[in-house]
């Protein structure tokens, strides 16, 4: 097994932050460890650390690398297909860069087709998402992970046995819960922190190696929080905004700031950065862990499920259980599939919970800003 | 001495301001090109006013794009928001639908129950928008006005089938070289700001509530009859329905005085 670990010719032109971020994966590399990397929460990442391999997100959150992906990519695409392409090519990415593998997954179209361009240049393991989330569903995703399992073993030369996936199942429900527990502060009225403190904690934890340490630290976290809470320490009474749609972090961390800059505050998100990475536990218990794995992953919310009846169960217990006052709504420019749901959504949310909706469409770049500002506080001076 | 309430709109083209007398009538209602700057145009109005424009003479709210450029403002507010309201006070507190063609953005405002319902705006995108129609008024080399007295008297419906500004103005340029007239080819903007007009309007959930028009198209009365034949409804608007952002600003004003928050 030959595994990454020299640092790319153009690091020396990276800014400060940049550099740290490789040389904290170069000293896991450099332990002799192997590095899987992903840009979706339907990755079961419990394999991967069966495989005694870190799991981490890989960025695609700037708009730094647009020009770049253009180059080989259609202008109309998600941002965040063109971003995530763009560091992958660049090598501009640490984390794709010391990645030995990257698993990629038949979400949306457009990943699809831009992870067959990016396996030209890099190891692609591809998962077969089935977009349902029938008994049929759960027993194909269950044999992709079957596959995902062989193919890590064989690529890092391990065994990985089934309790060696169930010990990881139960490191990563514990990481999972601790963050939702986490933000479960959010319920309070006021809340003790502000939306966007508690965004940058999940979105954080996405980099990081280590499962259980992070259970350990975010749970002391909590703790802190509510002992703080109990004293009095909270933040301001505001209206309550819960975000759903697309995946949030780094240029669209804007319309957070949009809302709380704007007099509200962030209680949830119903998103890839909360609710549908961390809010469903893995049955661990189960007699088949591939099959449990399977069924928590496929029960995801996501827009590229039809019909996509969980996403709306979980907006509708968050509505309720964090007294949200309004849904902003956020989907990146050429989203098909959640740009079309939105219809849905806003009737929902208007219609059987009552409260004020609103969708708001972005990029990567920080040109709207201004429209985004007018946009987000004249639906907070609705409510 | 008793302060006056103030509401300023500073729009990206045109700045608009309302004083309220103590009563809550109408005392001034006026507008000034907003030209390069906010700040340019914050001190025309200034200059305008009956009273120094200070915290001491006005309790005043500002909306618009430049709002913050009013420093002395008691407050800022959305124009979404001041606009519903300026549309209430105009127009009576039943529900109804706001269309407010405005320099940059283009809006519809559900008002129901008092307040802002639901509201659509054009992204970043400037198709339905006042500078829609100023880029393809130039191209013509004529006024806005002039546009709608023109369009009026088309032969044939021209049709511009392209919503982008950019896109539409070549088509304009090639609609001109073949020779069309200029009465057709401004027909086809209005109709195409009107089509923009519906399709906004058809996202809203309560699409079957009387329309009223604020901001700068409320003297096109053409364009008015378009919009009425492509809704299949009349349109309502009032003299000072263009000032509705600021006339929202300077109520709200009155209120928040007299709640003693500003």
């Amino acid at each position: 097994m030959e595994l990454v670990k020299d640092l790319p010719e153009i690091f020396a032109s990276f800014s400060e932050q940049r550099q740290k971020s490789f040389l904290s994966v170069k000293e896991w590399k450099d332990k002799g460890k192997p590095v899987v990397g992903s840009y979706c929460t339907y990755f079961p990442k419990e394999i991967a650390m069966a495989a005694g391999a870190a799991s981490i997100s890989l960025c695609a959150t700037s708009d730094e690398t647009i020009p770049e992906a253009e180059k080989d990519l259609p202008k109309n695409l998600c941002p965040l297909i063109k971003s995530s392409y763009g560091f992958a090519k660049t090598d501009k990415c640490p984390f794709f860069y010391f990645s030995d593998v990257v698993v990629g997954e038949s979400t949306c179209d457009g990943k699809k087709k831009m992870y067959e361009l990016m396996s030209e240049f890099k190891d692609v393991f591809f998962l077969r998402l089935p977009h349902e989330q029938t008994e049929k569903a759960v027993a194909l995703y269950r044999d992709e992970i079957v596959r995902l399992k062989d193919y890590l073993e064989q690529k890092f030369e391990v065994k990985i046995t089934e309790e060696m996936v169930r010990e990881a199942t139960r490191v990563n429900n514990r990481a999972n819960k601790a963050l939702k527990d986490l933000y479960s502060v959010m319920k309070h009225d006021p809340t003790p922190v502000s939306g966007y403190d508690i965004f940058k904690v999940l979105y954080g934890s996405t980099f990081r190696f280590d499962r259980a340490a992070l259970a350990d630290e975010v749970n002391a976290l909590r703790e802190k929080i509510e002992r703080e809470y109990a004293e009095g320490k909270h933040f301001e009474k505001r209206p309550r905004i819960l975000i759903t749609g697309c995946p949030i972090g780094g240029a669209t961390e804007k319309v957070i700031r949009a809302v709380e800059d704007n007099g509200a505050v962030v209680i949830g998100y119903e998103n890839c950065s909360g609710e549908k990475a961390v809010g469903i536990q893995v049955e661990e218990d189960a007699e088949d862990i591939y099959e449990a794995l399977s069924r928590r992953y496929l029960a995801i919310g996501c827009s590229i499920m039809t019909p996509n009846k969980n996403r709306f169960q979980s907006l509708s217990e968050m509505i309720d259980e964090y007294h949200a006052d309004g849904v902003l709504d956020m989907t990146l420019q050429a989203c098909h599939t959640y740009a079309i749901e939105t219809n849905k959504v806003r009737r929902f949310v208007t219609e059987e919970k009552g409260i004020p909706y609103i969708n708001v469409e972005t990029d990567y770049s920080q040109s709207d800003i201004g429209q985004l500002n007018t946009r987000v506080a004249a639906f907070i001076e609705m409510l | 001495m008793e302060r006056k309430f103030l509401g300023i709109d500073i729009g990206s083209t045109a700045a608009k301001a309302v004083v309220l007398d103590e009563k809550g009538e109408i005392e001034q209602a006026f507008t000034v090109p907003t030209g390069w700057s906010s700040f340019e145009a914050l001190k025309s109005i200034g200059s305008k006013l009956g009273m120094p424009m200070d915290e001491e003479h006005y309790a005043c709210i500002a909306t618009g794009y430049g709002r913050n450029a009013v420093a002395f403002a008691g407050k800022t507010m959305t124009e979404i928001t001041c606009h519903a309201k300026g549309a209430m006070t105009l127009f009576g507190e039943n529900p109804m639908n706001v269309v407010d063609v405005g320099g940059q953005d283009t809006k519809v405002i559900t008002c129901q129950g008092k307040a802002v319902e639901e509201f659509f705006m054009n992204d970043k995108c400037s198709a339905g928008t006042g500078k829609f129609l100023e880029v393809m008024a130039n191209r013509l080399n004529i006024s806005l006005e002039e546009l709608n007295e023109l369009a009026r008297k088309h032969t044939e419906e021209v049709k511009i089938s392209s919503m982008c500004t950019v896109f539409a103005e070549s088509e304009v340029i090639s609609l001109v070289g073949q020779g069309v007239p200029r009465e057709n080819i401004a027909y086809g903007i209005l109709q195409s700001v009107a089509g923009k007009v519906s399709q906004m309007l058809g996202k809203l959930r309560n699409q079957d509530l009387d329309v009223y028009l604020t901001g700068g198209l409320c003297e096109a009365e053409y364009f008015q009859e378009l919009l009425s034949d492509v809704l299949g409804r009349p349109i309502h608007s009032d003299k000072y329905a263009r000032y509705a952002g600021a006339l929202g600003a300077a109520v709200f004003a009155k209120e928040q005085a007299e709640k003693g928050r500003i």
